[in-house]
């Protein structure tokens, strides 16, 4: 994705912005960083405070507990969102399988990142109802 | 010009190539010299002082540097007021901006600074091929090779510090009739113009001020809102809000606007520019005789990508670990500007201050430390502690150090507990927290959402890593007994 053009295009892809117009989707481009991470570098640490909320455009990523892989995450996955809304530390490593290049937005800019994005806003509380109802079904 | 075969470093091998005479080249030779790394140093210009022989185009810096502060000049404690000299030992070769300034403003100018750069480079005696083009690069074996001018470079690690200086254009239908921000020329040619210009960050902001006194009409567009609200986390420098505040107070003199611009089309006399809100529903057209465009700069990266350097930011910024080494090609590193292509940690959303002298500056020197220990096996020997030194130690640090001030929430102060007390210097934050190792702790300064400026403290103890935020403090006296007791009590066995 070589440049900004690119990055909205690439956002478009996701169903997590399918709702957003071409110019929200551009402004979206300028207002998210863009970061590439080496296989097995950490992108979110646990117990460490101050985390972002991370979408996967390329790449994979382990979710890990005690240097254990529980999940695999892939393009269009999400993470970090638990620990910046509910102010905890998260409680698992994220960390790269290969290259992986994710957008970040701030900890301190999702809740007003979110707000002002009521549709991205929905989807993503579909995907945490999904992910809860799921939880609980491999608990049952 | 003195003949090919007088000039240092010809064509061969070496332990590490450094192009680039700018800033970042000058500091990374320096210290790769000081650890004793054999290296050559290329340039494609004749003289040092990369980007600033040039730029920026108003000849006036935003990082300041001031003559007079609460430390003596040439102290390590000075260098948080002086953000443009490069680092030397010796004492002739520190501090040597302030020397040349001739204090009309606290921010040196251009002038001001190539000078002090150049009498870095003299004082210091460092070496350079001069007109020696960085043309190509391959890899052989384990190394790379850097095809120049002169001929090929054989090297085990290269260090790019070419700064982020080709003018980059965003990619808008029609925008190759529009002048770059590095085209702007001469202010007197907007007298009674109107002016677009597209871009709002500092390049944006800067062209917008210098053109003031000028233009009839100015319009500073681009798809994301200004944040300037906290000051401490503001991208656009506060000497460049002039426009800003003309604006938020009226009149159709200047317009700072949130659009996604969507084509620029020529007319008779100037340009027809047509935008769609990105903060506000609706379509804008704008009429102006100029437009420039200050969306920036790229890495002049040249066949780097092919062979397979990741970026990021549309391509302009090679991405890198927190030593500043390609994520994705081994070997290949960058210093100066580029060395932003490493954000570290990012807590609270804090980034690296890697874009100006004063942060990259520290990269440098940190870089060439990395460099000598992982690849040449050179280490100096750490200073060791007593007990009763480490918390007076560490509180100066937070207090003074300008490592951990300028590089806020990347740079930190570590030391290990190992049967000895040993100082292993500053190291990425994101290196420490990501490392295993014996017990140590690391501090450094943090910054929070609101901007708000704290003492952090990181201690790894049997493998566990705990971190500790400690109080602020209104005049950044993080030296204080509170702070003590605080640390103390965190250090916990460490201290004791």
């Amino acid at each position: 994705m070589p440049d900004g053009r690119d990055l909205a295009d690439n956002l478009a892809r996701l169903s997590l912005f399918a709702d957003l117009t071409r110019p929200e989707l551009e402004a979206l481009a300028h207002t998210v960083d863009e970061e590439v991470f080496a296989d097995g570098q950490r992108v979110l640490r646990t117990g460490l405070s101050g985390a972002g909320f991370f979408v996967i455009l390329e790449g994979e990523a382990s979710i890990q507990v005690d240097g254990e892989t529980r999940w695999t995450l892939g393009p269009g996955d999400f993470f970090g969102e638990a620990s910046v809304l509910t102010g905890e530390p998260p409680s698992a490593d994220v960390v790269a399988k290969g290259l992986l290049r994710c957008i970040v937005v701030a900890g301190p800019d999702l809740e007003r990142f979110l707000l002002e994005r009521p549709h991205l806003l929905l989807r993503l509380l579909r995907e945490e109802a999904h992910r809860l109802r799921t939880a609980l079904e491999w608990r049952a | 010009m003195a003949g090919v075969e007088e000039r240092p470093f010809p064509p061969g091998d070496y332990d590490v190539v450094v192009v680039g005479s700018g800033p970042g080249g000058l500091q990374t030779s320096y210290s790769l010299r000081a650890l004793g790394v054999r290296h050559a140093v290329l340039s494609a210009d004749e003289e040092p002082g990369g980007m600033f022989r040039r730029f920026p185009v108003f000849e006036r810096l935003i990082t300041w540097t001031k003559p007079d502060a609460p430390f003596e000049r040439g102290t390590r404690e000075y260098e948080w007021y002086d953000h443009n000299s490069l680092l030397a030992e010796e004492p002739e070769a520190r501090a040597l901006v302030p020397e040349l300034m001739d204090r009309t403003s606290s921010m040196p100018s251009r002038p001001e600074m190539e000078a002090g750069l150049r009498a870095f480079a003299e004082r210091t005696g460092l070496e350079i091929r001069y007109g020696c083009r960085w043309e190509g690069t391959r890899r052989e074996d384990d190394g790379l090779v850097l095809v120049t001018s002169d001929g090929e470079y054989r090297c085990r690690a290269a260090v790019f510090a070419v700064g982020v200086t080709e003018p980059w254009k965003a990619p808008i239908p029609g925008v190759e009739e529009a002048l770059h921000y590095t085209e702007t020329g001469e202010p007197s040619r907007y007298a009674g113009q109107r002016v677009f210009i597209i871009g709002k960050r500092n390049s944006g902001f800067e062209v917008a001020s210098g053109l003031l006194p000028w233009a009839s009409q100015l319009v500073l567009a681009s798809p994301r809102p200004v944040e300037y609200a906290i000051l401490g986390r503001s991208v656009v420098r506060a000497r460049y809000l002039e426009p800003l505040d003309e604006y938020s107070r009226g009149g159709a003199g200047a317009f700072v606007v949130d659009v996604a611009i969507e084509r620029i089309e020529r007319t008779g006399s100037g340009f027809r520019i047509l935008t769609r809100g990105t903060t506000w529903p609706g379509e804008l057209i704008f009429e102006a005789e100029q437009v420039l465009v200050a969306t920036g700069f790229k890495t002049p990266l040249l066949d780097l990508p092919a062979l397979g350097l990741a970026t990021v930011a549309d391509g302009r910024i090679p991405a890198l670990t927190p030593f500043w080494e390609s994520v994705s090609v081994p070997g290949v590193y960058f210093a100066g500007n580029a060395s932003q292509g490493s954000p570290g940690l990012r807590k609270q959303g804090l980034a690296s201050n890697s874009t100006s002298v004063n942060g990259f500056r520290y990269n440098a020197v940190v870089l060439a430390r990395h460099l000598a220990e992982t690849r040449f096996g050179v280490r100096a020997e750490p200073r060791k502690l007593e007990r009763d030194e480490v918390v007076p130690y560490l509180l100066s640090e937070l207090a003074r150090a300008p490592e951990l001030w300028v590089q806020k929430g990347y740079l930190a102060r570590v030391l290990t507990f190992d049967g000895e007390i040993r100082d292993e210097g500053i190291v990425p934050l994101e290196h420490f927290v990501d490392e295993a190792g014996p017990d140590a702790v690391a501090v450094a300064i943090e910054m929070d959402g609101k901007a708000t400026i704290y003492p952090a403290v990181y201690v790894r103890s049997s493998g566990r890593l705990v971190e500790r935020a400690l109080p602020s403090h209104p005049t950044h006296a993080f030296d204080s007994d509170d702070h003590r007791r605080e640390l103390e009590s965190v250090l916990g066995p460490l201290s004791r």
